[in-house]
């Protein structure tokens, strides 16, 4: 038996750091909303369905998703550069894939769905903070979707799975050092649409993360359909932080 | 779903005949501003940010410090850089990719206000004469466009610089972004840049349109202005096709003094 592996802030291994949520933040869009995991803030805006030009890329069939994922410069402690990188292209990519399983677009042949997603602060776990605020961004615009998506980090330090790291959990070192899995899946389904992880895990371990991310989407998923109810009964017009969906 | 870009022309006609007799759709007077609202803390991974909302218009601007090297025609002093970039999510009619003239000239105009009224202290950011300074990165970002996000992104520029800090070195010269700041960004206490964008159509002349407003506008006259005291206008830029008179200029320079005055009392007590 190895022993307990302690987190950093003391908080148990299957927490969530406090979440707080809001949609209706972005008034120029279809749909907005902002999502945060402790220090992790990810907004999230919808426009759409709209034509879609260059007129090749329409389908006749259905509408497409568009997502464009990114940091904002001052979100990170090293400014990073504004504009595309290949790290931005890839999660953009891989959020649409996310999200995608759970809209359906056919009724809105040849149109776009374009889903912007910005990192206002930085501290792990960007991406999920970023479906999960998008995946409320959607539903706030309207677009038909069988569930909401929710999303989340599990990480090993060293031995132990931990939920939802933060940036100096996520650089642990000791033992086997960390490794990092976002996970997303389609609320109220079985059905996983993100799955993307790098370190170093043993096959029943991916089975325990898995489970640990599907007990942690039930939370989430709470936070994320209150923030919806929230703004039908007071919709909010900015960005200001009232913890409106927040959770100990 | 609107796509602003397309305006029809009897809401070009309404409003020309509008303004021509002193009124707007939201019963401001032609030179009055949106209420004004401003945040900080937006990143604290940044050395300062702010969150500003005039209207329906939000911007957030943050500042970061890095080291860089100084430019060869001033040894002495550290560097500013302003940059952004109009996000697609602040309004329909950005798209991602290359920037177009209005991403380039926003960042452009923020910067000529701030460095030329001179309110940070360049001088007092260099660590090693000729070869180590800290660079002042200050990015604008767009959330939601509403009009006006000239001078709305200066206000944000503003307070972020107000509030920013240095970051502390490491016993290597290296930036140590989790330890204690070293210190306030040096500032020139009385210096205050702010930007005021004149917008024309036919012969009316308004301050802070609202998208509607900017869409229909023909001209655009910017002053950067800096200083209560002296009344000092740092930077003006002219922009559309359609030309400005003198007596036009003459209008705009015999108000901007007392807007200046209205709108750096109203920020200084929410810096």
């Amino acid at each position: 038996m190895t022993k307990e592996f302690k987190r950093i802030d003391g908080i148990k291994n299957n927490e969530l750091r406090p979440m707080m949520a809001k949609v209706g933040v972005i008034p120029n869009a279809d749909g907005s909303a902002i999502f945060a995991f402790g220090n992790t803030i990810a907004i999230a805006a919808v426009y759409g369905p709209k034509q879609l030009h260059p007129q090749h890329m329409q389908n006749p069939a259905t509408g497409i998703l568009r997502v464009n994922y990114d940091l904002l410069s001052f979100s990170v402690s090293d400014r990073k550069k504004p504009g595309p990188s290949r790290r931005s292209q890839e999660i953009s990519k891989v959020t649409e894939w996310a999200l995608l399983p759970a809209i359906n677009l056919k009724e809105f042949p040849n149109t776009v769905v374009d889903v912007s997603i910005y990192i206002l602060q930085a501290d792990a776990g960007t991406r999920t903070a970023g479906i999960n605020a998008a995946s409320m961004a959607l539903a706030h615009a309207g677009i038909p979707m069988r569930y909401l998506v929710c999303s989340v980090a599990v990480g090993k330090q060293d031995k132990s799975l931990v939920v939802d790291l933060t940036k100096e959990e996520e650089d642990f070192e000791e033992g086997e050092g960390a490794t990092d899995f976002a996970i997303a899946k389609i609320a109220n389904s079985d059905e996983l649409t993100l799955l993307q992880m790098d370190g170093k895990i043993a096959p029943e371990l991916v089975n325990d993360a898995v489970k640990m991310a599907t007990e942690s989407f039930k939370e989430i998923y709470e936070v994320q359909k209150k923030a919806l109810k929230d703004f039908i009964e007071a919709p909010a017009d900015s960005l200001d932080k009232k913890k409106k969906g927040a959770k100990k | 779903m609107s796509d602003d870009n397309l305006i029809p022309t009897i809401t070009r006609q309404k409003l020309t005949k509008m303004f021509s007799e002193g009124k707007r759709f939201d019963g401001r007077g032609l030179l009055d501003f949106r209420e004004l609202e401003v945040s900080y803390e937006v990143s604290n991974k940044a050395e300062g940010s702010a969150r500003v909302k005039l209207g329906k218009t939000e911007v957030v601007v943050g500042v970061k410090l890095a080291l860089g090297e100084p430019y060869p025609d001033s040894l002495d002093k550290g560097n500013i850089t302003v940059s952004g970039d109009l996000l697609p999510m602040a309004s329909s009619r950005f798209e991602a990719g290359p920037p177009d003239f209005e991403a380039v000239e926003l960042p452009r105009l923020v910067d000529r206000a701030i460095r030329e009224s001179h309110m940070i202290d360049l001088s007092k950011l260099v660590i090693k004469e000729g070869e180590k300074v800290w660079t002042v990165f200050i990015d604008v970002y767009p959330i939601n466009d509403d009009g006006n996000l000239i001078d709305v992104a200066t206000i944000g520029a503003v307070a972020a610089l107000m509030r920013a800090h240095v970051p502390a070195l490491d016993k290597d010269g290296r930036v140590d972004y989790h330890a204690k700041p070293s210190g306030k960004l040096p500032l020139h206490k009385d210096v205050l840049p702010l930007n005021f964008s004149f917008y024309k159509i036919g012969d009316s002349i308004f301050l802070d349109p609202t998208r509607e407003e900017e869409s229909v506008s023909e001209t655009r006259m910017t002053f950067g202005m800096s200083s209560p005291g002296e009344s000092r206008i740092n930077s003006c830029q002219k922009a559309g096709e359609l030309p400005l008179t003198a007596a036009d200029v003459e209008m705009i320079m015999s108000s901007i003094t007392k807007k200046y005055e209205e709108l750096s009392e109203k920020l200084k007590k929410l810096l």
